[in-house]
């Protein structure tokens, strides 16, 4: 077992505090010069099940959840227990699921932490654990953590206990959870923590270890961390990268329903706008969150408003009449494994097709998909940009992966000017210079064909109370000045300069800094991998280990999923004798609607997906590459699947 | 702050109700006899009354017949969709609560498809008035029943006459939280103009249950006749300040309507209660100054993220 790499999972019952304690030990991890990543697994269960945070920390910048893992610390689930004394659990045998739901991701050689206070001799002959241990050459370390708690602080201290433990095992050094800790609490909570962590640290160290994994080092020059301001590192989820960049952006308003896991960027919002000296509505359903959003828009505002699935369909109709009426709004949309209720705390990548094309008409909006947290803040500031500059709504899709993917990035990339820009909003100066009809009403749907702004398709904007800026704004077809008109030829005249503002965005796209696909590995690779949104990352990992492993393959990230980047992509493909396409969904969507955009590359787009309700691992991603170099011999492992390539 | 970008509100101006009528549509193409042009004319009449102009009012409607009022209002018009129009509004008010918000639909629209949305608008108390055209029948798309009409009406949807109680409009006003709620018809326009002026001055969620004959699918103006105003009367004496009195009179005057005693007037009205805006300006929940200024002042300072968040997750 090498030093590089440690996959810490800290495993318990939903509601014993597993999140604040993993995300307090992988900050700890990050102030001691490491690279972070987290996964969160956890059920839609309020109380107790099997719920476990995962840190994955080396010298190097860490891109996915890895493969499996290297540490167990498990907590056990105070909810299963039963709190009489010697009565059975309430659950049957979930007291045990912090150890058994977690042994199969355990490498060999592992290192399993268990507080053997929640557990006895006759739950651990039941799991074969000194067996199955001898076998994979586990270290097994029983501790009583429960009776550390409680004897130095309470009970519900044994996440402390566990840490100090932890970092006991590894060779760590505590002053950063201390450090942690006494910025998080204070007077008796923080003493008995201190002292729980210690007594636990102390007892650990004066053990006899087998194992030899230990903290990794931080390299000197590792990553992009090493040098200048980019040594100054935050650790942050995407759902904050998301509220971030919208704040950054200038929106002042929200208005939404709560959701898992749109709920995350929601409440962040709320929290903050006050602040900020903006306005945040939680309201009755997500027909009105929308509504609202296009409302405060209307009135001058940069709005946003976003759900999951579910709450994203009742903003089928209001999305529909933000594009008909050229109201600006941003959208999140942060996807969780479908149809209907799903499973509403699993990723999945099921809403693409939803996400384009939802709501009756020909779709005109923009859909951008990031792929890392750091993008989550860029593209959500793009988003609001797009939206107000070309009067379209913008939506960013996200996924469960995403937003509860908590890592380390460069705090510089905050240090910038806000864009509170409302774009092509015109001042009265300006409306008074500007075409009117003869009775006074304001041309709002007439672009100027000689200006810049008409050649895009962009009509000038007045907000209501402005002096002369008077229309009317219809979800019906309408005149330029928005009265309701049937006649064909302005029908043609509207519908052409609304999708024209398409292309334009398209243009501006190709520009943007950074840019939004991301192309990856050797240039002059032979076979070329294809994703698009959060797999980006774990779709890179495996990208340098095949060709580690000497294939030839590089990889393309899309993130404008509309309107897509055509020549980007094609060139990609041209550029490869075949391509994998990884998304995490049954029925190929991507790979389908970059057929349809493309209309070619048929024979060359095979797909692997995976909707189990986790996302790919490095392992399997490689495996469906060479399965599929192979000419499509051999079977993926479970949870994934591979589609061969259909033609055009 | 620097002078405001929107000058239009709080702008004097001697104005007379035809200047709220549109160049393009001036002519409104409801059937003849329609109620709903009783509710324009009420609203042309209510304008030069409150004093306001057609830049600094916003008018949000949804679909139905009722959603062409902003085709032959002028002012900024919103025409939403179906049952949207409350949510749409109560933003805009939230956005710039210097401008004027009137919404507008019709029954299916807000007692119906929109319903949630009405009840939520009215507990919220936004500052805003909405009328309902109260046609008790879906015109537009030709005479289907609706919220509003009585048990047992027939139509091509109901062949065997509606099973259902109608909607009590002005009890449920009252329950959501509404704060001043009133019932005219379109058969009473000295009457409507009045009550539409209180509405619109009114300091907070304003409805009116506005009775528009639909003498093409439904009632023509005749049924509507004759109206009793409860306020004239000597009949009825309740306190429209008292929550209980104003219960009890609205229940009795929805049970009458369908035995064509056409109650009308004011019902409930609470002066003393904040809007919702006052509420979450007092609780620090909004900016004093509206919020759509803010992006025409060249000198404000926007807040960041680098300089108030992203500290603490170092």
């Amino acid at each position: 077992m090498t030093n590089t790499e440690l996959i810490w999972r800290l495993a318990g019952g939903s509601g014993d505090g597993m999140d604040s304690t993993g995300q307090a030990f992988e900050k700890a991890l990050m102030r001691m010069g490491l690279h972070v990543f987290c996964h969160r697994h956890y059920p839609s269960r309020i109380r107790g099940g099997h719920t476990y945070f995962e840190v994955r920390a080396g010298p190097e910048e860490v891109k996915s959840r890895g493969d499996g893992y290297n540490f167990l610390l498990a907590l056990g689930d105070s909810f299963a227990r039963n709190p009489r004394e010697n009565q059975p659990a309430y659950y049957g045998e979930e007291e045990l699921k912090p150890l058994s739901e977690n042994l199969d991701d355990l490498r060999e050689g592992g290192v399993i932490v268990y507080d053997e206070g929640m557990l006895d001799d006759d739950d651990l002959a039941e799991l074969e654990l000194e067996e199955r241990a001898e076998e994979e050459g586990w270290h097994v370390y029983p501790l009583n953590l429960r009776e550390i708690a409680r004897e130095h602080g309470r009970e519900i201290m044994r996440n402390t206990a566990g840490v100090g433990a932890t970092a006991a095992l590894l060779g760590m050094d505590t002053e950063p959870v201390e450090q942690l800790m006494s910025d998080r609490m204070s007077d008796d909570i923080l003493e008995s923590n201190l002292t729980v962590l210690e007594t636990a640290y102390e007892q650990v160290a004066e053990m006899d270890f087998t194992h030899d994994l230990g903290i990794p080092e931080p390299s000197e020059a590792g990553g992009d961390k090493g040098e200048g301001e980019d040594k100054d590192q935050v650790l942050m989820g995407g759902s904050h990268a998301v509220a971030y960049g919208a704040l950054d952006a200038g929106c002042r308003f929200i208005s939404g329903y709560p959701m898992t896991p749109w709920t995350d960027v929601f409440t962040i919002m709320s929290q903050n706008l006050p602040e900020f000296g903006g306005v945040a509505e939680q309201v009755e359903d997500e027909i009105a969150a929308a509504s609202l959003a296009i409302g405060a828009s209307h009135t001058g505002v940069k709005a946003m408003s976003g759900s999951s699935g579910g709450g994203f369909a009742l903003m089928s109709e209001p999305l529909g009449l933000a594009e008909m009426t050229e109201t600006p709004i941003v959208l999140i949309e942060a996807m969780r494994a479908g149809p209907s209720t799903g499973m509403p705390t699993k990723p999945e990548q099921g809403d693409l097709e939803h996400v384009l094309y939802t709501s009756q008409g020909d779709s005109n909006r923009v859909v951008f998909a990031p792929s890392t947290v750091e993008e989550c803040y860029e593209q959500t500031r793009d988003a609001f940009h797009i939206a107000y500059e070309y009067q379209i709504p913008t939506i960013v899709v996200v996924d469960q992966k995403l937003t509860g993917e908590i890592t380390n990035i460069r705090e510089s990339l905050f240090d910038r000017e806000p864009d509170a820009d409302p774009g092509s909003v015109l001042s009265e100066e300006e409306i008074a210079e500007a075409a009117h009809h003869e009775s006074g009403i304001f041309n709002r749907f007439q672009h100027d064909p000689e200006g810049e702004m008409g050649e895009r398709g962009v009509s000038p904007r007045s907000v209501p109370g402005q002096k002369g800026g008077r229309f009317l704004a219809t979800g019906n077809e309408h005149t330029p000045q928005g009265h309701i008109e049937e006649d064909p030829a302005n029908r043609v005249f509207q519908m052409d300069r609304r999708m024209r503002k398409l292309e334009a965005i398209r243009e501006e796209l190709d520009e943007a800094e950074p840019a939004h696909q991301t192309a990856y590995g050797p240039e002059d690779a032979e076979y070329g991998i294809m994703t698009w949104g959060s797999q980006q990352g774990t779709v890179e990992e495996a990208v340098d280990r095949l060709n580690a492993n000497g294939h030839s393959v590089k990889a393309f990230g899309v993130s404008d999923l509309m309107p897509y980047p055509k020549k980007e992509v094609t060139d990609f493909l041209e550029s490869v004798e075949e391509c994998l396409v990884v998304e995490m969904n049954a029925s190929a969507q991507f790979r389908g609607l970059t057929q349809k955009e493309l209309g070619r590359f048929g024979e060359r787009l095979s797909s692997l997906l995976k909707y189990n309700g986790n996302p790919f691992e490095p392992a399997e991603i490689t495996e469906g590459f060479e399965i599929q170099m192979n000419g499509g011999e051999g079977a993926p492992s479970t949870g994934t699947r591979i589609e061969p390539a259909v033609g055009d | 702050m620097s002078k405001s970008a929107f000058s239009a509100i709080g702008e004097e101006a001697e104005l007379g109700r035809d200047d709220f009528t549109p160049g393009i549509e001036p002519q409104a193409t409801w059937c003849p006899g329609c109620g709903d042009f009783g509710v324009l004319k009420a609203l042309k009449q209510a304008m030069p009354e409150v004093g306001l102009t057609p830049d600094e009012v916003l008018l949000v409607t949804g679909i139905g017949c009722s959603g062409k009022l902003n085709s032959y209002f002028d002012s900024y018009g919103y025409h939403s969709i179906h049952g949207r129009s409350l949510p749409i509004a109560r933003a805009a008010k939230l956005a710039n609560p210097g401008l004027s918000v009137i919404a507008a639909g019709g029954d299916g629209d807000g007692y119906g498809i929109g319903g949630n949305h009405f009840v939520h608008t009215a507990r919220e108390n936004h500052d805003m008035t909405y009328i309902v055209f109260n046609n008790e029948i879906f015109g537009l798309t030709k005479g289907q029943t609706s919220p509003t009409s009585p048990k047992g009406h027939k139509s091509k949807t109901q062949p065997q006459g509606s099973a259902k109680d109608p909607v009590r409009p002005l009890s449920l006003a009252l329950t959501s939280g509404a704060s001043y709620i009133a019932r005219t018809a379109a058969v009473n326009p000295r009457q409507a103009g009045e009550i539409l002026t209180e509405a619109i001055e009114h300091d907070g969620f304003a409805h009116i249950d506005f009775l528009t004959q639909c003498p093409t699918w439904n009632k023509d103006a005749k049924q509507y006749v004759p109206y009793i105003d409860v306020q004239d009367s000597d009949d009825y004496d309740f306190d429209i300040h008292d929550r209980r009195e104003a219960a009890e009179m609205m229940h009795e005057t929805e049970n009458v309507l369908h035995d064509g005693t056409v109650l009308t007037g004011r019902f409930y009205v609470e002066e003393d209660r904040h809007s919702y805006g006052q509420e979450k300006v007092s609780q620090g929940q909004m900016p004093d100054d509206p919020l759509a200024e803010r992006y025409f002042d060249a000198d404000y300072e926007w807040e960041r993220s680098a300089d108030e968040l992203v500290a603490k997750h170092r």
